[in-house]
């Protein structure tokens, strides 16, 4: 779902769980790792991205949120 | 049990930190009143100007020509024009360049292209361009940090729940504070309460990817508290029933179609609309503002599917709208489509519909952005008798903190000490069960419930009907899902607490759509009613009231406002 934070670059400043429209991401304590405790509920605004100090969070978008595509060679005609 | 933990006293409570609520927060402090915000996540990163936007609709008399009319006129054929009281129009444009000033003053770039303002979007060929392109990534930093230096007490995590008031008019808000480990509520008194809570998303099942109710082109945050609260104590709500479908890309739900910089076409290459044959950054594809049910029309009749097709726009534009998408807040979807190798420039993208929300629907306000309660305001996507999305937020907001601010000693009943009313006890003691119940259902059952029950009885055209006989079923399904959830819902946690909170409101605004959707018995937009399939030219310039007193539903017809 969604957010994913990389455990090696995460230091716990829990900017994200502040940040998070949504609340996505729960912080048990300061300078914890933070947890993605509702990812399905994510928004994917980007906001944790954009705000992680250490580049720490990305999002995985759910498969059948693809967007759908064509080759648009396919107009010429 | 919840237990209350602080009792604050402000001027003017502003309830929601997005737009519209940070720049009332800076107008009203600016205007020397003590400013509170409550905001539900962080007024940093919340609401639909999260991460971004940049299309600012405006009067620029330098660009625009001293004539206002002509830009009335353009605001109003615009996808932002049908339910403007025009007075409300005017106002709003004679003050929205000043606060543009303001924003570039404070660190958003208003001007990324030189030393003026620059019009591009969302523009019909040979006609003024309104939108006033700008650079909003920053947009809630800035906002936020400004507030603050103007004085305002922003409490972030802090949703509001329920609105109080005594017969004089509003006296505060009953909060949650969510900040620490276990909530606590919260009560403001206030002398004058400014709501600002944005759109209402999660009313309908998303069109595209039913289910998943957090996939909004919106954010899903902004659940039409504003209209659910002022309803509960009697405020007027506007244009509930005038149905409103955004659109964009397929299946990711995303606003920002405008900032595509590209012509709709069908799949064998033929355009969808006659507008332009060639997309640029002034006038791109206006199609989709105008013939608003495009993509479902296609798919219904069977030519479709529809896409937008990038390939002929200039490599130069293509960065632009790059840069576009970023100021937009759309860097999420930008990174969707690198990390997935879809270009634009190769590859054309569907477009759809997405589900009905509200926007530019809800709490009817005077021209001091004052709503039927005293000492009430609201600003942004939540009034319903004005639309301009960005800009209208901003404006509004400012307008309102300006009033509130001036108007303090209008309040004689502020020092009412809210928390004590019975109001304020009965809706503790109802939040409260949901969170003492030892066992029950899930939030997300009454969430659905209510999306299931808007889709199939208040549903949205095109292609899809309302009428009496569905309209009143609706309402006694919505009673029964509603009085179920009441006794049911377990709440384990203030996350949880939340959602159910947010479930009941949204319930709140699809009953209201569904008391007003029956009493206009006409066919208009896409509020298409099959026993009522004509356009009553009675009714094209009245507006339709809804309200609640005593527990009874009163709707009232009025003429509207004219400039």
């Amino acid at each position: 779902m969604p957010p994913v934070i990389n455990q090696e670059l995460c230091t716990g400043c829990g900017t994200c769980a502040d940040i998070c429209p949504m609340n996505v991401f729960e912080q048990d304590a300061p300078k914890t790792e933070p947890r993605v405790a509702y990812g399905e509920e994510c928004w994917h605004c980007n906001a944790c991205v954009l705000d992680c100090p250490k580049k720490a969070v990305s999002l995985r978008i759910p498969l059948n949120y693809m967007l759908l595509h064509v080759d648009a060679s396919q107009f010429k005609e | 049990m919840i237990t209350l933990k602080h009792t604050l006293e402000t001027d003017v409570l502003v309830v929601g930190g997005g737009i519209g609520g940070l720049c009332a927060a800076i107008s009203a402090a600016q205007g020397g009143a003590r400013v509170t915000v409550l905001e539900k996540a962080n007024s940093k990163r919340s609401g639909s100007g999260a991460t971004g936007n940049d299309h600012y609709t405006c009067y620029y008399p330098k660009a625009h020509g001293s004539d206002i009319s002509v830009i009335l006129k353009e605001l109003l054929d615009s996808m932002l024009g049908l339910c403007h009281d025009t007075k409300l129009s005017v106002r709003f444009l004679e003050r929205s360049i000043s606060i543009a000033d303001k924003w570039h003053e404070w660190g958003i770039n208003m001007k990324p292209f030189g030393d003026d303002y620059v019009f591009m979007g969302h523009a019909f060929p040979g006609r003024p361009r309104i939108f006033l392109k700008y650079d909003g990534h920053n947009q809630k930093q800035v906002l936020t940090a400004q507030a603050r230096k103007a004085g305002a007490h922003i409490l972030n995590h802090h949703p509001v729940l329920d609105l109080l008031r005594n017969e004089d008019g509003i006296t505060g808000a009953l909060a949650l504070d969510m900040s620490g480990k276990e909530p606590a509520y919260t009560v403001v008194r206030a002398k004058k309460v400014i709501l600002a809570t944005g759109a209402a998303s999660r009313l309908y099942p998303p069109a595209g990817t039913p289910g998943w109710l957090f996939n909004t082109a919106f954010c899903p945050s902004c659940t039409g508290s504003a209209q659910a609260q002022s309803w509960r104590i009697g405020a007027k709500l506007v244009n509930m029933e005038l149905p409103n479908r955004h659109a964009g890309p397929k299946f990711f739900s995303r606003a920002g179609k405008s900032t595509w910089i590209g012509v709709y076409r069908y799949p064998d290459g033929r355009l969808l609309g006659p507008f332009v044959k060639q997309a640029t950054r002034e006038v791109g594809d206006i199609t989709c503002d105008v013939w608003n049910s495009a993509y479902t029309d296609v798919l219904m009749n069977g030519t479709g599917p529809a896409y937008i097709d990038c390939t002929n726009t200039s490599p130069e534009d293509m960065k632009f709208m790059r840069a576009g998408m970023i100021s937009e807040g759309l860097s999420g979807l930008l990174d969707y489509m690198d990390d997935n190798n879809i270009d634009p420039s190769r590859h054309g993208v569907e477009f759809m519909q997405y589900e009905p929300h509200l926007i530019g629907r809800g709490l009817e306000i005077d021209i001091n952005g004052e709503t039927s309660i005293p000492g009430l305001y609201a600003a942004g996507d939540m009034v319903g008798n004005f639309r301009s999305d960005i800009s209208g937020a901003a404006v509004w907001g400012w307008i309102a903190g300006e009033h509130a601010a001036a108007n303090l000693s209008a309040a004689p009943h502020a020092v009412a000490e809210a928390e004590k009313s019975a109001w304020a006890r009965e809706r503790m003691a109802y939040y409260d069960a949901f969170m003492t119940r030892p066992a029950g259902a899930h939030w997300k059952e009454a969430a659905l419930g209510l999306q299931q029950i808007m889709g199939d009885y208040a549903a949205a055209g095109p292609h899809r009907v309302r009428s009496e006989s569905l309209l009143n079923a609706g309402l006694k399904y919505l009673a029964d899902l509603r009085s179920n959830a009441e006794t049911a819902v377990k709440a384990a946690n203030a996350h949880e607490l939340l959602r159910t909170v947010e479930a009941f409101e949204l319930m709140d605004n699809g009953e209201v759509i569904m008391h007003a959707a029956r009493e206009r018995r006409e066919s208009r937009g896409m509020h298409q009613r099959s026993d009522y399939t004509f356009t009553n030219p009675l009714l094209s310039d009245k507006f339709l009231t809804v309200r609640k007193e005593e527990g009874k539903v009163i709707a009232e017809w009025r003429q509207r406002w004219s400039a």
